[in-house]
């Protein structure tokens, strides 16, 4: 379709909508606009629930609402014993959408997985840099450069990628926004007409639901996919009306003006409670906050100190407080709703006496530390200043005197990684794929020193165990190795677990079939309005 | 009138280096940058930061920057966003005309309330009128704009249910957009209701960001024409007899007109900072909205070309008002 017929196309629903047909409308109030539409070169959520949630497939998924990987575009695969080769079996009969200016002549088979992997790993693919300075910055943060030795057709409905170590949340990567499949022919036709850079601007993919137009930082259209592999939707269109203001986000589902809205502010979650029109759904957020000591700096480097300075802190009152009852408090550096989660591990009971006592068998008397505040709010954490403020009078109570700091976020983020900091940081994490990998290692690893891993913790027991988790396919023997490190964790404490937060999603009664996905995705795949 | 105009272009020149300045340094000298950002709470190894830097040319120096900017400017080119990897200049073209919009009916309404509340509480001084009028000014004034806003949306969105909340138009209508001004693409459009749905979605952005404006037009129209009320000639006009409203209208404003003309003019800037936060409240897609969100995200090619865009727009729009001034007060131009 021409801009023109889309414009006419959407035009007919709206007059459809207007006289009262059945055409169903969902409008999703989203927080904030799209930086693209190929979910590749970026890294937000806001961009992921625009791009490859409603648009794209991947080779495999997560199962609406869990973060268990199910089969996307691939119907199955296979693992070599030595957990080098994957071998993935493609789904046929499989279209592509069709848009003004294309027409699928084929349908997905081995090149487009091909396309869409190669134009991310190899510095030489001519679409690699099809528009300036794009950077495939979750491929790379993922590691998939150096883990992905080759990807092969071994013929059209067969793909072999062989990796250069044994890797086993390499499946549940693949499951990442990042992986999603584009079409090789779509780029074809794009580069002939010599509109490569439509392929962020125009999205076609597999997915349950066809883009129709973006008027930027307004609204984003979209209707469903008529020959989605797995049906048809039950909702005809799908608009995001974008609203960046969480106040004004909830007036318009108040309103009416929307039928599901993300991210309501923690102090209006009860008035929308209240309001019988408006269901609030809520779920644990995949995320912790934590305050991580630099262990490489004296007194800090001792676990004792550090379990002492934990035991002074009442975090119940962070959550009262800070979270307003949002939250729950954490006692293990992955949530509750992660597998392998280690519910026997004692949290460190809050007792000021002994943590004083403590301290000083320790030889730590007249301590003076600094506490960093994040200066931004993020899903993990709403307000880091509070919180530092309580933590910096629960550390009076035992003699510790507190200095609160705080940078600009960039500046924050940066400096919060340099081995040689001063003080400890506040700072946390949300899940990018559901593995506990993603957080033990990505926070805690030994590799990670002076990157992600803002306790600057290199514990040869605790990395050993996870190491061996990350190569080792079989769940059940993870799970015991994740449990084991958990202990070993809590009982050398590199950081001050704090809190996970909770997610709300208000929408109107009449949504039904949405679930909330606790990777922090919006998916309208079998969403449903009631008549 | 020709002298008069090269000297103001004259002026622009030096002006429009200046902003190129401005604008290319203010967000470098902000701590941060778009790499740092992006990566978020993971962080980058030193040498994936270098490299990242390198790629998007934030390691070269300085100068070298800025002579690659200005040779862009030179050319027509003003960037392209790190964020979208489109244009800025497309961007630009694709929001501007939503802040006009607002932007005029702002000040339409602004001038049209504040000249004659400000000239009638001349006339009336010291009456209620004078100070409930007045009064009302300096509250209006002092209004913080995120907070009046959402007040209206709360009553009259929210409880009286006789405005929609936030938006350019109703969703239901959906047409390709022909001059970006919505009350005209609506009518354009055909559709029945879709002009009504325009002007509804209008009002209360309008209101919230015509409120300082008002309220500055209205005491500077008051105190305009007070001083010309109290010249000798309107005086002299009274004693030969003339009606009081022949005084007013036609002798004192006039006159009185010429310093409410030049604050109009320098409204436009505060029209232009209003609508930030007008925009951010009524999810309007302007200018406004697009730099805060540049500005935070560091999106360096955005920050500096609509900087300099908006800037552009502030000067023709005083440059506008310096050849009106000339056209209102034969004095001027025959300086």
């Amino acid at each position: 379709m021409t801009i023109k017929t889309r414009f006419l196309a959407a035009t007919a629903i709206t007059l459809a909508l207007a006289g009262g047909a059945s055409a169903k409308t969902l409008v999703y109030c989203s927080e904030g606009s799209p930086e693209g539409f190929d979910p590749a070169p970026y890294t937000a959520g806001t961009t992921f629930d625009a791009s490859s949630q409603p648009v794209y497939n991947r080779l495999v998924e997560f199962e609406n609402g869990t973060t268990k990987v199910i089969p996307g575009l691939a119907e199955s695969w296979e693992v070599s014993d030595d957990g080098l080769e994957y071998t993935f079996h493609l789904r046929e009969g499989v279209k592509f959408q069709t848009i003004d200016g294309f027409t699928p002549s084929r349908d997905f088979n081995a090149d487009d997985v091909l396309f869409s992997f190669n134009r991310q790993k190899d510095a030489d693919n001519p679409w690699h840099e099809y528009t300036a300075g794009i950077v495939y910055e979750y491929f790379d943060a993922m590691d998939m450069g150096t883990l992905i030795d080759s990807i092969e057709k071994v013929d059209d409905y067969t793909v072999k990628f062989t990796l250069t170590r044994p890797e086993a949340p390499f499946i549940a990567n693949l499951a990442m926004d990042f992986a999603s499949i584009l079409s090789a022919e779509y780029a074809e036709t794009l580069d002939e007409a010599g509109r490569k850079e439509d392929l962020n601007q125009i999205p076609v993919g597999t997915g349950p639901f066809q883009f129709v137009a973006y008027q930027k930082d307004a609204v984003i259209r979209y209707q469903a996919n008529p020959d989605y592999w797995r049906g048809k939707q039950p909702i005809d269109d799908l608009i995001f009306a974008i609203t960046t203001d969480p106040a004004v986000r909830m007036q318009k589902l108040m309103a009416g003006e929307c039928h599901v809205m993300p991210y309501p502010s923690p102090a209006d979650v009860e008035a929308l409670q209240s309001d019988d029109a408006i269901t609030v759904m809520e779920q644990p957020g995949l995320n912790v906050a934590y305050l991580a000591y630099n262990t490489l700096q004296a007194p800090f480097d001792k676990p004792e100190v550090r379990r002492a300075l934990n035991m002074a802190m009442n975090k119940q009152a962070i959550i009262d407080a800070v979270f307003q009852g949002t939250g729950q408090v954490a006692k293990n550096p992955i949530p509750p709703t992660m597998w392998s989660y280690n519910d026997a591990v004692q949290d460190d009971a809050y007792d000021p006496e002994a943590a004083k006592k403590m301290l000083e068998d320790a030889g730590v008397t007249d301590l003076s530390m600094k506490v960093w505040a994040m200066p931004v709010q993020r899903p993990y954490m709403p307000n880091a200043r509070r919180t530092a403020e309580l933590i910096q009078a629960d550390f009076a109570e035992v003699g510790v005197t507190v200095e609160i700091v705080s940078y600009e976020w960039g500046e924050y983020l940066k400096k919060s990684s340099d081995k040689e900091r001063d003080g400890a940081v506040i700072l946390g994490w949300t899940g990018d794929n559901g593995d506990p990998d993603n957080f033990m290692g990505v926070l805690l690893g030994c590799a990670a020193v002076g990157g992600s891993n803002r306790a600057n913790w290199c514990d040869e027991d605790f990395n050993a165990l996870i190491e061996k988790a990350r190569t080792t396919s079989d769940e059940a023997e993870r799970t015991a190795l994740y449990e084991e490190a958990q202990l070993r964790f809590k009982d050398q404490a590199p950081w001050a677990t704090l809190a996970h937060s909770t997610v709300f999603m208000p929408m109107s009664t009449n949504v039904t079939g949405y679930k909330m996905n606790p990777l922090g995705s919006h998916r309208f795949d079998g969403v449903d309005i009631a008549e | 009138m020709l002298r008069f105009l090269l000297a103001k272009l004259a002026v622009l020149v030096p002006t429009f280096f200046g902003i190129t300045i401005v604008a290319f340094g203010f967000v470098r000298v902000l701590p941060g940058d778009p790499v740092l950002l992006m990566a978020g709470e993971r962080g980058l190894s030193p040498e994936r930061y270098q490299q990242l830097l390198h790629q998007l040319g934030f390691d070269r120096p300085l100068w070298e920057q800025y002579l690659g900017y200005l040779a862009g400017l030179f050319q027509g080119d003003l960037g392209t966003s790190l964020v979208t990897k489109k244009p800025v200049l497309t961007e630009f073209m694709a929001l501007f005309p939503a802040t006009v919009e607002l932007g005029l009916c702002a000040m339409l309404l602004a001038t049209i309330v504040g000249i004659p509340l400000g000239v009638f509480a001349a006339i009336r001084r010291g009456s209620w009128f004078d100070q409930v009028s007045m009064g009302t000014a300096l509250v209006g004034y002092s209004m913080p704009i995120f907070w009046w806003g959402l007040l209206l949306i709360i009553l009259f969105s929210g409880i009286l249910q006789w405005t929609p909340v936030s938006g350019r138009i109703s969703l239901l209508y959906f047409f390709p957009p022909v001059t970006g001004f919505m009350l005209i693409d609506s009518l354009l459009s055909g559709q029945s209701g879709a002009f009504a749905s325009a002007v509804s979605h209008l009002i209360l952005p309008t209101i919230v960001l015509a409120t300082i404006p008002m309220a500055v037009i209205a005491r500077q129209s008051r105190s305009a024409m007070l001083e010309v009320l109290s010249e000798d000639y309107v005086r002299t006009a009274r004693a030969k007899g003339m009606s009081p409203w022949r005084v007013v209208n036609v002798h004192a404003l006039r006159n009185a007109l010429i310093p409410v003309i030049t604050t109009i003019g320098l409204q436009v800037g505060v029209v232009l900072a209003g609508a930030i936060l007008t925009e951010t409240i009524f999810s309007w897609p302007g200018i406004g909205k697009w730099m805060v969100d540049s500005i935070f995200r560091r999106d360096y090619p955005v920050v500096q070309g609509g900087l300099l865009l908006i800037a552009a727009v502030v000067m023709i729009v005083n440059l506008l008002v310096d050849l009106l001034y000339g056209l209102i007060n034969p004095r001027i131009r025959h300086k």
